[in-house]
């Protein structure tokens, strides 16, 4: 059934996204691809799509907790607006192996780092 | 806040939804560090960094859907489950060790790059590429 895998997804996606603080796009992505079927660009716009809805509820959850902070979330968040546009923009002329690649290399690097911390 | 911090966090914030578009994540994978950086604790960078991805992934999503690569019902199912697994997410950030959490998030990004960069290396190459 997609619906159920759909759920199962969004739900996997949920607890990482307030457990790490991220939008969840790191499992939604992979498992959009591998249990879905979608292409790679598919599969990042579809992963866009939730993430909205994930972080919103997210950002809620926390800002009611009084963990959210403005003025940090603006300083970070208003220049990701200006490149998140250009990043889609540069997204259509990559091929989707490349993107692929480019993708485990990031999460490996950043993964070490926040290891070695 | 030193002088620096605030063109850095800036440039930062610019780089994370730079990766929000080319690979459609919500930018957090950068946001959490900087936010760290700038002496923020672990639950409120998480906090805050899903606030600054609420306007990068709408930025993103409304792109890729005039390019035609959206998914709006599959993103809505997908994205009304993640509700519940959010709160869910919460009830265990507040509850963990900040250290545990982040080296646990180090130890789950590797993982997946493996499994991700291993299937690319794995599958032959095709002409043309799916797009």
């Amino acid at each position: 059934m997609t619906i159920a895998r759909l759920a199962l997804i969004g739900l996997v996606a949920g607890v990482f996204s307030t457990v790490f603080g991220v939008g969840g796009g790191i499992v939604l992505v992979p498992l959009l691809i591998g249990l879905v079927g979608l292409d790679t660009h598919s599969a990042a716009a579809t992963s866009l799509g939730a993430i909205l809805v994930t972080a919103s509820a997210g950002a809620l959850l926390y800002a009611v907790r009084g963990e959210v902070r403005l003025g940090y979330a603006l300083l970070v968040g208003l220049p990701a607006v200006g490149g998140a546009i250009l990043g889609t923009h540069l997204q259509q002329r990559l091929s989707g192996r490349a993107l692929t690649l480019a993708f485990s290399v990031l999460l490996a690097v950043i993964g070490v780092r926040l290891i070695a911390l | 806040m030193n002088g620096w911090a605030i063109p850095a966090a800036l440039c930062l914030g610019l780089a994370a939804g730079v990766l929000s578009g080319v690979f459609g994540v919500g930018g957090g994978i950068l946001f959490v560090p900087t936010l760290l950086l700038l002496g923020l604790g672990q639950v409120e960078a998480a906090a805050t960094s899903l606030l600054a991805i609420v306007p990068t992934a709408a930025a993103g999503a409304l792109r890729q859907r005039a390019y035609g690569n959206l998914r709006p019902r599959t993103a809505l199912a997908v994205g009304a489950a993640s509700i519940v697994g959010a709160e869910l997410g919460v009830q265990i950030a507040t509850r963990l060790d900040e250290d545990v959490i982040r080296r646990a998030f180090g130890i789950l990004l590797v993982l997946v790059a493996l499994r991700l960069g291993l299937g690319v290396v794995r599958q032959p190459r095709r002409y043309p590429d799916v797009s």
